[in-house]
């Protein structure tokens, strides 16, 4: 049994760990460092929520903090990896992804290909993600739908402190470019973490309920709240798969698979907005690959089509809650 | 009246055990159950295991709903001849959930009662407990760690009154994951070398699989060292091992590949919780394990047999046990008929594989007990 | 002009002429219907890339543009590889997958052309960061056009160069056309000299016709760079004869505009008046060139005609390292 710390802390220990490794380990993005040319402190923020404070300490020069610039730094980090440089960028909120998104899915995730197959691009693109802050619509996206699109990226959302260091000194060590996103209402999940480093492959998922009747699939936060569920459906005599696939792109089909096969029953449970989601498209699988498993129709649980509102009121109902995943089991189950 | 009455409680299996999930009980209210009955099947973050009767007596009252999740020392159920009303027990019942706090977290209790050392450079976690002068050395096999004994290490303090300490070797649980040259002198040097680290020239030996064939090397290079032997599933008495095994348990990288192979170790596959399963894919994807585990290996074997034997050794020892459970398909349970004089006693357990301490641990610990009298 | 030696001229004179020819065969041939897509020609312009790639080793990096086969010359790309890549063949450089707007040789230190305008100029603040953490003394030279100099991902990395003191070279190509829209219309500045001084970056302009005045300019910049004295900017003033693509006929130009500046300011004329002027090269040597080229363009015609194109078995190929 290992200590237990914090999904920031473990994302913080991944980085330290693999930038002491690994001299050709950079970390850049706004305010990672926090401070760079005023006359405060330095290492001021660590990051907009802490997460990389102490790096600047120990690694000095190798963790930059970058003018409001992301085609700029996110470029930059793309274009050092095509020379051997394995950097770590930070989009601060993944909802920012527009202003960089050219960088990101036409340059990185298409120089292997397009190139016949020299180029490699060794860039991590940390992002935070997810809605509960009350952040409202520019700051509360899910949107890792939209990356798993794209041929040539690889798309990892971890959910628990264990998963987020194992998974970011993989994506860190990996040889493609990896969208790596971190639900921000996870940072303060503690969970126990071993002290050294270790790897988590990617297109394996989790199982993190075992059970007969019914598959739920659920993403990042969402595990969480599926894995509750479960618990609670337990005491009735109905007993649940819980899977998290942790990387969206590569996908574990095999398991999700598997385990339609022998519950027949399919809840998928994705925070994001429904059209073009990770719901719609485990359902997809289900549907083409499972087909003649399925005894009922299978579930999605997603926000609506929305905007995230501001009000609390609003952004607690936009967020699928226990109720609604339960309410979705049940339905499944008739 | 109420000494009559017999609480069946969620026990502790190893130190970090801080609750069990309740699965089902095998028997039911108004049954007569006999003392060391298995009677509830529970599950925990390390293992699935059974619930023993600790008395003999009808079980009256079950107080626990299945599939939930109850702490270390909670009641599950009460035992009680027929000369108590179902009143009393009742009332029993009542004032002990009224009365019942659950243990601390005990995190603490864990993290402190490990602790390090360092070994020539490297960092060796150990477990000790009990007291006294006379001490027990609990030596794991391949690709497991201390708490291996899980079922064995209290039980041995209790049975024997000996401090009984169990050590992570190199490459293993929470030591240090480099194993020198990898081969089995370094292993056992190491192990030698702990001991003399904390005060202990002279110890019962106990080596369950690999860590049977660390204690044959121990007592083949310092026999002053060594009290006496006990040898669970033991490498190093016979030429013959599933490398099947080693291989693909080296090579298993994800839930699907190692399960079948962890699967191997049990007489009962149940026992190969997810839990179980999470927990040692954990351990191997910590950085070096892998690449220890393929140097131990090949330290071990040389083509598809064990290098090196040491029935020779048994011999020389003053006492020494072996204990095999009869459907081990990781070693042959035959080695254990490769003994020849010296003063060894066989013990064969019937429906147990290559993890009997586990299996039948009471079997075991009685039978380490009795070696180191 | 002086400082080249006489196998620097050759080379110079070889390079531009190889671009050229290059560049004309394509024409011809897309106008038959033997290319796939779309070609984007650098006929004209060749005293840019030549000029400027001349000081590089592969250990430098270039970006360019929907507009690169001539960067791709310029930088070493195999001349061969590249006429197989633009008509889809297995034998191209990028095995038919990149196609002529994604034409790459990372190994020369050519990262690509690029079909997204602006693409290229973040990418090379990357390779300037590389050199910096690295400590090596390698440049990144970000080639683009009138056109690119107004997106954001240009005028970011110009900051970002600046601000973190890179050796990258910032090279606006200024044919005056981005695709029909001239760039006196769409460039606010009168002079990017005078935008570089707003980013605090050194800003010079030279005539892109005149394969000296190129290579002097670029020279200093590239050792300011080399010297860790942080990035520049160059407006390299040329004119492009072909449209902004094949197919397109120019209507946006003036009347005869085209034929006025081959008459008057053809780069490789101008380079072989100046050089047999000053008896530095014989004009029989260029003449040797002339063929030596033609027969390397037409040799690379056949071959990439004669190749096969990539098998439908590579569809799903390279996409990741390892999925």
């Amino acid at each position: 049994m290992a200590r237990k710390i914090t999904y920031q802390q473990a994302v913080n220990e991944a980085l330290d760990q693999e930038m002491a490794r690994d001299p050709s380990v950079i970390v850049m993005g706004e305010d990672v460092v926090g401070g760079q040319g005023s006359p405060g402190e330095m290492d001021a923020w660590g990051g907009v929520l802490g997460v990389t404070k102490g790096l600047y300490a120990k690694h000095g020069d190798r963790i930059m903090d970058t003018p409001i610039t992301e085609s700029g730094y996110i470029g930059a980090a793309v274009g050092a990896a095509t020379c051997g440089m394995r950097p770590v960028a930070e989009l601060m909120f993944i909802d920012f992804m527009g202003v960089c998104l050219d960088q990101i899915f036409n340059q990185a995730g298409k120089f292997k290909y397009m190139f016949g197959g020299k180029a490699e691009t060794p860039v991590v693109i940390r992002a935070m993600y997810g809605a509960g802050f009350r952040a409202a619509a520019q700051h509360s996206q899910c949107l890792y739908s939209v990356f798993t699109h794209f041929p040539g990226i690889k798309v990892v959302l971890p959910s628990t402190p264990y998963d987020v260091k194992g998974l970011l000194i993989q994506s860190i060590r990996d040889n493609d470019p990896v969208m790596f996103l971190e639900h921000k209402m996870l940072y303060t999940l503690e969970g126990e973490v071993p002290e050294e480093p270790y790897t988590i492959p990617f297109g394996e998922a989790n199982l993190v309920r075992e059970g007969g009747d019914v598959t739920i699939v659920g993403f990042g936060r969402m595990v969480h709240l599926a894995a509750e569920v479960a618990d609670k459906l337990a005491k009735e005599g109905i007993s649940c798969d819980v899977i998290d696939p942790r990387t969206t792109s590569p996908l574990d089909e095999e398991t999700i698979l598997e385990s339609i096969e022998n519950t027949g029953r399919l809840v998928v449970v994705d925070e994001s907005n429904p059209r073009c989601s990770m719901a719609s498209d485990i359902a997809e699988l289900a549907a083409t690959k499972a087909f003649s498993s399925l005894k009922a129709a299978i579930q999605t649980v997603t926000a609506p089509h929305v905007p995230t509102p501001f009000a609390a009121s609003l952004e607690d109902a936009y967020i699928p809650s226990v109720d609604h995943i339960e309410a979705a089991v049940r339905k499944a189950l008739k | 009246m109420s000494d009559s009455i017999k609480e069946i409680t969620m026990p502790k299996w190893g130190l970090s055990m801080k609750e069990g999930k309740l699965l089902e009980w095998s028997v039911n209210e108004g049954d007569e159950i006999s003392k060391g009955d298995e009677i509830a099947d529970v599950e925990t973050e390390k293992i699935a295991s059974a619930v023993e009767a600790p008395a003999s007596g009808k079980l009256r009252k079950i107080v626990t709903e299945n599939d939930t999740v109850y702490p270390v020392g909670a009641l599950l159920g009460v035992i009680a001849d027929d000369s108590v009303s179902d009143d009393e027990v009742n009332a029993y019942v009542e004032k002990f959930l009224a009365e019942f706090v659950p243990p601390e977290d005990d995190d603490e209790e864990e993290v402190s009662a490990s602790e390090f050392i360092d070994i020539n450079g490297l960092n060796i976690r150990y477990v000790s407990k009990g007291e006294g002068d006379d001490t027990i050395l609990l030596i794991h096999g391949f690709g497991g760690d201390l708490d291996n004994w899980l079922f064995n290490h209290d039980d041995l303090v209790a049975r024997t009154g000996k401090k009984v300490i169990a050590l992570d070797l190199p490459g293993h649980g929470q030591s240090s994951k480099s194993v020198g040259d990898g081969s089995q002198d370094f292993l056992a040097d190491t192990v030698i070398a702990f001991m003399k680290a904390v005060g202990v020239d002279k110890a019962h030996l106990v080596g369950h699989s690999m860590g049977g064939a660390v204690a044959l090397n121990i007592a083949s290079k310092q026999a002053d060292m060594v009290n006496s032997l006990s040898l669970i599933c033991s490498a190093g008495l016979g030429k013959e091992i599933n490398l099947e095994y080693l291989d693909g348990f080296i090579g298993s990288d994800s839930r699907k590949q190692i399960k079948p192979f962890l699967q191997q170790l049990f007489a009962d596959v149940d026992l190969v919780t997810r839990q179980l399963i999470n927990n040692m894919l954990q351990y191997k994807r910590l950085d070096g394990v892998t690449a220890a585990l393929q140097q131990i290996k090949d330290g071990f074997i040389e083509g598809a047999s064990q290098k090196k034997q040491f029935n020779d050794v048994l011999g020389s020892v003053s006492k020494a046990s072996v204990i095999w459970g009869a459907k081990d398909q990781i070693i042959p349970a035959s080695h254990k008929d490769n003994i020849s004089g010296g003063n060894v006693e066989v013990l064969s357990v019937a429906d147990a594989g290559h993890m009997v301490q586990m299996e039948a641990a009471k079997e075991v610990n009685e039978a380490i007990a009795n070696t180191v009298a | 002009m002086s400082e080249l030696s006489k196998n620097q001229l050759l080379d110079a004179y070889r390079m531009m002429r190889t671009i050229r020819d290059f560049e004309v065969r394509v024409h011809d041939e897309f106008a038959k219907g033997g290319i796939p897509g779309f070609v984007h020609l650098y006929a004209g312009e060749e005293a840019s890339a030549t000029g400027i790639c001349m000081h590089l080793n592969d250990e430098d990096r270039i970006a360019s543009t929907h507009r690169g086969h001539g960067h791709c010359i310029a930088k070493g790309v195999d001349v061969m590889g590249m006429m197989a890549e633009i008509y889809g063949k297995e034998t191209g450089t990028c095995k038919g997958k990149g196609g002529s707007m994604h034409i790459a040789d990372l190994d020369r230190g050519m990262l690509g052309a690029n079909g997204i305008v602006g693409g290229g100029p973040p990418l090379i603040c990357g390779v300037g960061l590389a050199h910096k953490m690295r400590g090596t003394d390698g440049v990144g030279i970000a080639f683009f056009g009138d056109g690119a100099s107004n997106q954001g991902t240009t005028l970011e990395a110009m900051n970002l160069a600046t601000v973190w003191n890179l050796p990258c070279i910032f090279v606006v190509e200024n044919n005056g056309y981005a695709e029909t829209t001239s760039s006196e219309w769409s460039v606010s500045c009168d002079s990017y000299a005078d935008r570089a001084a707003g980013f605090g970056m050194p800003g010079t302009t030279c005539d892109g016709h005149d394969f000296f005045a190129v290579h002097e300019t670029a020279g200093e910049a590239i050792k300011r760079a080399r010297s860790g004295g942080g990035p520049s900017f160059i407006e390299v003033k040329l004119n492009r004869y072909y449209g902004h693509f094949e197919g397109d006929s120019q209507t946006y130009r003036g009347d005869n505009e085209v034929e006025k500046i081959k008459a008057e300011k053809d780069c490789l004329m101008l380079f072989r008046k100046r050089v047999t002027e000053a008896n530095l090269l014989d004009a029989s040597e260029m003449d040797a060139i002339d063929k030596e080229v033609a027969e390397l363009i037409d040799e690379s015609v056949k071959k990439a005609e004669a190749a096969a194109e990539p098998s439908v078995d590579t569809l799903l190929t390279d996409v990741y390292v390892s999925y």
